[in-house]
């Protein structure tokens, strides 16, 4: 215990030895016992090699590896879907395959190919098929009229005929290539073909007909399918976990598209293990990652990993080809589109999931939504503003550091006897203070000066003022969009003005109940009032997540119970800001009750009692005495309250996800989306998180009077 | 004040009860989910589940390493380390500081009280990769007192102006009457001060421990091992890709929140007496 200890304590930097491989994966279950399976078996035949095998949550994997590798820190391989070759590729992360790959379908080795070079070394795929229960479903639609026409019967029967996650451009995509609608033709990106509007039109049709169900989420999918009220689901290789067993399963690849005669295609991600750049022992891991990939592994992660794997070769293995679904997989594999590695594939998912949710809510036409979503596109990866000359800046930031060194070196000239006398004070503050500025000043500044660049590709070119210029005179968008920075902003500030009159209000009602001296069972209503703060908020965030649910969320279930229509929360902006509000106020009346209760204790009762001898009624008496007396002390904590709310990025993210188009996003989620969901523009993400500070720090100088006032 | 009438009380009672409820049922459907047999994600409005099962507890709670050691066991050893020299990091150094700015009006208080407020007002977003290489180049990386380090800094700010504030409320004519003694300031702090300010410590004390009990980005990013990742990047490691696995991510965030609700029970007297925020005191 004491050595465990002591070793975790110091915890040591993992260094690599030269016969030492480590190997990151995301993988879990069945497929990471398969892998790791494999690599003990290959360290017994090879002796002299130490495998290192890391399960890293999927979440944080890209940028940790792109943290990691190029500061020498990474694993010599990792597994990892391909489509992020465009970020690596110039972030030189990969090492380019010195020979072709072999033993693989096309479509496998075409997807790792990015700028004319392939890189890794393909071990599984992942693509959408269609899944169905076989007690309704006899045999599985081979087009889409007669895909329809099973829907239908099943609809008439009272059931959900498709269940997809349709307003996911993922799961949206089958349509789109089927239509001919594909992003990437000829060379030019466009979301808003022909194929692409008939494909949203067949969409919007199969939900108006009734045939798949609303707002449809993940975890809706699986408990239709579950149940047995889903005849028919489309979705990939992860669904097999979630499958209740005692459902009759079916797999088979999706139909074609009656319209076009062409097959409904999904896009395939390939799973390839990488060599690492910086890898000291390039060699030996290439020859690992060749192992794994040779027939006989592959049957092996096929088996026991459940994986689809790529290698041709397995699927002579009768064990694989005599399996269904990984035979159904291996069809669909046949008919599907290669994720793009481009930088630009990250930057469609946002528009066109607008856009489809515009069309789904009815609140487009299809050509009209895909128009603003290329539109949108478009923005989002234009080419950075040109370079801009960085002296003039160099020159004034030395200015501004000068003058304000010659600042604090006057004030503390001018004040040297008081200091010298207080010189302990500084010695008590200066723990603190040094922590601070080292590891979150420094921090800062360094992340505020990134907002100065342009990111792209892994290229920096320094941009000058252009990002606040661009964001503060709304010249992307039109200022009433609601991708514009005002628009956010007021929605931001409404977001934290109704937050803390929310939390406030009911934390001091709750305080001003529970500490009235008559109130019995004070002490469990007080424990089981403050569980909500004890509970990490991104779980919390999900279950409201699932209770807001249109069709079959408990919220609606409820107001089903006492005659009022059901709401869809997520389709109009009041609705989605509420049910954030409503998460967000269950999550921080607590802090506010608390601190009320502290509060009133330092609250002599005599004087209230005072007050309601003369008569005043207990309203009265709270606004004309207690209220008076427990402002000051509530004061900061609304100050601090109000900071958290305004930069409360759990909620918004996971609630309302910015529903409907973007309107309910605050700043630091829009700032989220530009580092990661809008091809990586650092800068621009940078630039908006150095106004938000601009704006908390006008806030706060409004009201730090207060907050200052001499203690003694 | 006098005893409201029945009508009056049953009311109250009636509000709080249903207050109550609506805290309590995302609650109950987390533990109801984490009971459930089956990953998926329940969309039944009611959380208490038709079939009991305790398999997600038992293997989140089985895990092992390679080697047979257990996992679960070495992360939640991690985490109690990483929230506990937090927690006594940021005790140090918010009560030193909390208590300077309280007694000793020296040049520079208001403007170094007004920059620890500022510093929460920075969005975390740009501060992961400057810390990362920060880390690194102290030689910090993947080390559990580097991790409790940042969380120190981040919860000092809360913490010192928690501590300023009830220092604040304390009587300074005991501490007078010390030095008036001869005694030094540190023994004034130790013995006089520090006793008294015990409630404010308690908050201080679980304030930093729940901000790094609960985090898990920033674990995620500078931690390489799975035998060094903290309990909220496990749980967060059974979201997938594509698919998740309720099952066990329920039961995991049962585990994490009971250490926290404990600490909650167990301390909530002082939390109601300690927590103060920096109010004022004229």
């Amino acid at each position: 215990m004491l050595r465990l200890f002591i070793i975790t304590l110091l915890g040591i930097l993992g260094t690599a030895h030269a016969d030492t491989l480590t190997l990151w994966h995301a993988y879990r279950g069945a497929e990471r016992t398969a892998l790791e399976t494999l690599l003990a078996e290959y360290e017994t035949l090879n002796p002299g090699y130490s495998i290192q095998p890391r399960a890293i949550p999927y979440d944080g994997f890209n940028s940790k590896l792109e943290a990691a590798v190029p500061r020498g820190h990474g694993p010599d391989l990792f597994i990892a879907a391909h489509e992020r070759l465009g970020t690596w590729v110039p972030l030189g992360l990969v090492q380019a395959n010195p020979e072709p790959i072999t033993d693989v379908p096309k479509a496998v080795e075409q997807a790792l190919f990015h700028e004319g070079q392939s890189y890794g070394l393909p071990l599984a795929f992942k693509t959408l098929a269609l899944f169905y229960n076989r007690d309704r479903i006899t045999t599985p639609p081979a087009d889409t009229n007669a895909l329809i026409e099973m829907a239908k019967s099943e609809r008439d029967a009272g059931r959900i005929g498709l269940a997809y996650q349709a307003t996911e451009p993922f799961f949206h995509a089958p349509w789109m290539h089927g239509y001919g609608g594909g992003l990437l033709q000829d060379g030019s990106v466009e979301l808003n073909r022909s194929g692409a509007v008939r494909a949203l039109e067949f969409a919007k049709d199969l939900a108006d007909q009734g045939l798949i169900p609303e707002e449809p989420t993940s975890a809706l999918v699986t408990q239709l399918f579950n149940d047995g009220n889903a005849a028919m689901v489309i979705n990939g290789p992860w669904f097999l976990g979630e499958i209740n067993p005692e459902i009759k399963l079916g797999v088979a690849p999706l139909p074609t598209i009656s319209e076009t005669g062409s097959a409904a295609a999904p896009y395939l991600t390939v799973e390839a293990i990488q060599v690492s750049a910086h890898s000291q022992n390039a060699d030996a891991a290439r020859a690992l990652a060749k192992w794994l990939t040779e027939t006989k592994q592959s049957v092996h992660r096929a088996l026991k990993g459940r994986q689809s794997v790529t290698a041709a070769s397995a699927y002579e293995d009768p064990r694989l080809s005599s399996d269904p679904i990984l035979s159904a997989f291996r069809a669909q594999l046949e008919h599907t589109q290669p994720m793009e590695t481009g930088a630009w594939m990250g930057s469609s998912w946002e528009p066109l999931a607008r856009a489809i949710r515009r069309v789904m809510r009815g609140a487009h036409s299809p050509q009209a939504a895909l128009d603003a979503a290329h539109q949108e596109f478009q923005v989002v990866t234009a080419p950075p503003p040109p370079p801009s000359n960085p002296w003039p800046y160099i020159c004034v930031a030395a200015l501004v550091l000068l003058g304000t060194v010659s600042f604090i070196v006057r004030a503390a000239w001018k004040q040297r006897a008081a200091m010298r006398e207080m010189v302990h004070a500084y010695r008590w503050i200066a723990p603190a203070a040094i922590s601070m500025g080292v590891l979150v000043i420094v921090p800062f500044v360094v992340g505020a000066a990134v907002s100065l660049f342009a990111h792209r590709d892994g290229d920096w070119t320094f941009v000058g003022l252009t990002h606040f210029i661009d964001i503060l005179f709304a010249r992307d968008w039109p200022l009433t969009s609601a991708l514009s920075f005002w628009f956010t902003l007021v929605v931001t500030i409404m977001w934290t003005a109704a937050n803390v009159i929310l939390h406030v209000g009911i934390g001091v009602a709750l305080a001003m109940f529970l500490r009235a001296p008559w109130l019995q069972l004070k002490g469990i209503y007080r424990v089981l009032l403050i569980l909500p703060w004890a509970i990490p908020n991104y779980i919390t965030a999900l279950i409201w997540k699932g209770m807001f649910h249109r069709q079959f969320g408990a919220i609606n279930a409820l107001l089903d119970a006492v005659g009022i229509e059901p709401i869809s929360w997520f389709s109009q902006f009041s609705t989605a800001f509420a049910a954030n509000l409503i998460t967000n106020t269950w999550l921080g009346f607590p802090f506010m009750m608390v601190v009320t209760l502290g509060a009133l204790q330092a609250i002599p009762s005599d004087i209230e009692e005072a007050a309601s001898i003369d008569g005043a009624t207990g309203w009265q008496r709270f606004w004309a005495v207690t209220w008076p007396l427990l402002k000051p002390a509530l004061l900061p904590a609304i100050v601090l309250g109000s900071i958290w709310t305004f930069n409360m990025f759990n909620i918004i993210y996971l609630v309302s996800g910015g529903e409907p188009d973007g309107g309910t996003e605050i700043l630091i989620s829009e700032a989220y989306r530009w580092a990661f969901t809008r091809g990586h523009r650092y800068g621009y993400a940078a630039a908006y998180a150095v106004l938000i500070f601009g704006v908390l720090l006008i806030y706060s100088k409004t009201t730090d009077r207060i907050l200052t006032r001499k203690a003694t | 004040m006098n005893r409201p009438s029945m009508t009056k009380m049953v009311l109250i009672h009636l509000g709080l009860i249903i207050t109550t409820v609506a805290v309590l049922y995302p609650v109950l459907w987390v533990v109801g989910m984490a009971l459930r047999p089956g990953q998926a994600f329940s969309l039944d409005p009611n959380p208490i589940p038709s079939s009991i099962t305790f398999e997600h507890f038992a293997s989140v709670l089985g895990t092992e390493t390679a080697d047979g050691e257990w996992l679960f066991g070495r992360q939640l050893l991690n985490s109690l380390l990483v929230a506990g020299i937090t927690s006594t990091v940021g005790i140090i150094l918010a009560t030193t500081a909390g208590y300077a700015m309280s007694r000793w009006a020296f040049p520079g208080r208001d403007a170094g009280l007004r920059i620890f407020l500022i510093t929460q007002m920075f969005p975390g977003v740009v501060m992961a990769i400057p810390l990362y290489i920060l880390l690194d180049e102290m030689g910090l990386l993947d080390s559990l007192v580097g991790l409790s380090l940042v969380y120190a800094t981040t919860a000092i700010p809360f913490c010192t102006w928690n501590m300023k504030g009830y220092f604040d409320t304390i009587p300074i004519e005991l501490e007078e009457a010390a030095w008036m003694d001869g005694a030094d300031r540190w023994t004034i702090f130790w013995t006089i001060v520090l006793p008294l300010a015990r409630p404010a410590l308690v908050v201080t004390g679980l304030f930093s421990f729940m901000t790094a009990w609960n985090e898990f980005i920033l674990a995620a990013t500078f931690m390489n091992k799975e035998t060094s990742f903290t309990l909220p990047v496990v749980l967060q490691s059974y979201v997938g890709d594509y698919g998740t696995e309720w099952g066990h991510f329920a039961a995991g965030a049962v585990l994490v929140s009971i250490p926290v609700m404990i600490l909650f029970f167990a301390l909530q007297k002082h939390l109601v007496a300690g927590l103060t925020a920096g109010s004022v005191k004229g």
